[in-house]
């Protein structure tokens, strides 16, 4: 198995914040939009060096979306900033009408996505925002991985003409892409070939998927481990072809294990190629108050629980 | 424009709305025809707009022109017909109002492509953010158009409404000039019953904007001086908010004033009624 290390753990919000002072520096058209959550965002760069580009909207997330919206008709290029919940959920029928029914070219771009804010609880943690990302016609939906994927993913999407949803978060996690890298939306990363299953993980969960390719490779498994950050639109070619080679597959994700990658790639699957899946996700439930590690082990989303799901696709083949 | 030739687009203007849902048995013609003198007022005397021998020719960026956001999409015919009367489209397409496989989908939209149209709207409230972020972006543009936006009354029900109010002021968005169709009437009846909106001249004053009435928005002649006198307001850090006085139905004399007509269709005998009430001005698509 390849090898991976790092010497630095960062929050890939922090990412986003770099590809946002990047973006403001390169692109003009760029507007940043914020609802009350500045500091969490990571927007302080941008704000101080385009002042002019960044529009307050204070906690009103709804008219942040439709203002995003009509900034697009004039040619600029919103971001649309705040917590996943909020992002997501909160705003649906704005995002759906406004945004992608309306094929705008807004970016919604949310931090605190999942269990792993920790401490604030289920209010907070939503599981829920990819399915429902995902469910919009036309929308693409990037998770990405590090603190290096997550600047790079940012500074894509800028180039990319329709909406977009860009999950990122709030734990500390390691570094281990590279920093100059080339984001390609809806091209799967080959993170670790191998030969007995493929492991399809998105965004820190990948992380935990080398960790437990190395297990696995301790025990005597080889373990293919791809990097899916944008679960929509999905790189079904790279999940063919490695099932083609190992017959079977794990999906890891913090999310609900209903309506996230697992299930696109289930769809996959069943079309194309009948193999064995197990899924890696919160089992339809909401979060709750603790530790990033802590909530990651009880809600079952650890490297432990990707081993352990590897060995059941496996014996299931 | 003569106030008098806007009348007569606005008579053909009504004809047209009451065709079209006719013709599909479906849609909104009571706020449509209580709303008519406000789009003809706009589009052939009001906005700038990119023309090409008096027709409206359309981009989706609007750089340089006027743009107008209709939020209360449920009173779709109205638009398009005065998009089609002023030439964005041609005039017989309203005939595909409402029916598969057409641009003119029930509620308005980008996805089919219909020239005219810069956001879906449909679900309520969502408009008037929409059009502050459209005229955001023509001043992030050096651009000095304005933006005009189109509510309900009973929209002024949705929060979303109140999040836009709050911001619009906060930023000094002063090229914007928003209407509220002041009806009184709602699906479920009187908005007063309702759901009372209460005062919203005294609402929106209280939340930073510029606020005047059109007492009579059903007459030409009054529109055009309250239009004259909401741009007079603008441009000076305030948003404006227009109250537009209007019946609901106006022109028909059996839809006039009452809520049972928000959406419902007129039948062959109803059509040939309303009909007969309505000048045929510039011929029939």
């Amino acid at each position: 198995m390849k090898k991976y290390t790092f010497t630095e753990k960062k929050d890939t919000r922090s990412g986003f914040g770099a590809g946002m002072q990047v973006l403001g520096q390169q692109n003009p058209n760029v507007v940043a939009l914020c609802a009350d959550l500045v500091g969490s965002l990571k927007l302080d760069a941008f704000i101080k060096e385009n002042p002019e580009r960044f529009i307050q909207c204070g906690i009103s997330e709804a008219n942040m979306i439709g203002v995003s919206a009509g900034l697009t008709i004039g040619g600029k290029i919103p971001f649309a900033t705040t917590f996943a919940n909020f992002a997501t959920g909160r705003v649906y029928d704005q995002i759906r009408q406004s945004v992608a029914y309306s094929g705008k070219n807004v970016k919604i771009c949310a931090s605190h996505a999942g269990l792993t804010l920790g401490e604030d609880g289920a209010t907070h943690q939503i599981l829920e925002d990819l399915g429902m990302m995902k469910m919009l016609p036309g929308m693409t939906v990037i998770n990405p991985c590090d603190y290096n994927q997550t600047k790079a993913a940012t500074i894509a999407i800028a180039e990319h003409d329709g909406p977009v949803y860009l999950r990122f978060g709030r734990p500390v996690v390691p570094i281990f892409t590279d920093p100059d890298q080339k984001f390609e939306i809806g091209k799967a990363w080959m993170v670790s070939e191998g030969t007995d299953v493929s492991i399809f993980a998105t965004g820190h969960l990948v992380w935990e998927a080398i960790q437990a390719g190395e297990q696995l490779e301790a025990e005597g498994i080889s373990a293919e481990i791809i990097n899916i950050h944008t679960i929509k639109p999905l790189d079904e070619e790279a999940i063919l072809q490695s099932v083609a080679k190992t017959g079977c597959a794990v999906t890891a994700e913090e999310h609900n294990r209903i309506g996230g990658l697992g299930d696109s790639v289930a769809q996959v699957l069943i079309k194309n190629q009948l193999v064995p899946q197990e899924y890696v996700a919160v089992d339809d439930s909401f979060g709750e108050s603790g530790t990033p590690a802590q909530l990651m082990k009880k809600y079952g989303l650890s490297a432990e629980d990707i081993v352990a799901a590897a060995k059941r696709a496996i014996a299931r083949k | 424009m003569e106030i008098e030739q806007l009348e007569k687009i606005a008579s053909q203007v009504r004809r047209d709305i009451v065709r079209m849902v006719h013709g599909c048995q479906s849609g909104h013609p009571g706020g449509s025809l209580g709303c008519t003198d406000l789009l003809v007022a706009l589009y052939f005397e009001r906005m700038q707009l990119k023309e090409e021998d008096g027709k409206g020719v359309f981009d989706m960026d609007g750089t340089g022109e006027d743009l107008f956001f209709l939020s209360n999409g449920h009173i779709s015919p109205v638009w398009y017909s005065v998009l089609a009367r002023k030439g964005y489209f041609p005039v017989e397409e309203l005939a595909t109002f409402r029916k598969l496989d057409s641009r003119l989908q029930g509620h308005p939209t980008t996805h089919e492509d219909l020239p005219g149209i810069r956001i879906a709207s449909g679900s309520l409230g969502q408009g008037l953010s929409v059009a502050i972020g459209a005229a955001m972006a023509k001043k992030l543009n050096g651009e000095d158009r304005f933006v005009y936006c189109l509510m309900g009354d009973g929209e002024q029900q949705e929060g979303q409404v109140w999040e836009a109010a709050t911001f619009a002021p906060h930023h000094m968005v002063d090229n914007l000039i928003a209407f509220i169709d002041l009806n009184g009437q709602q699906i479920d009846g009187p908005t007063v019953k309702v759901m009372n909106n209460r005062d919203l001249g005294a609402k929106y004053e209280a939340f930073g904007w510029e606020v005047l009435e059109i007492t009579e928005g059903n007459d030409m002649a009054s529109i055009i001086k309250g239009l004259t006198e909401a741009k007079g307001k603008a441009g000076q850090g305030k948003p404006v908010m227009v109250l537009l006085h209007t019946g609901m139905g106006y022109g028909v004399d059996f839809m006039m004033g009452s809520h049972k007509w928000h959406g419902v269709a007129p039948n062959d005998e109803q059509l040939a009624a309303a009909l007969a009430q309505l000048e045929e001005t510039l011929g029939d698509y």
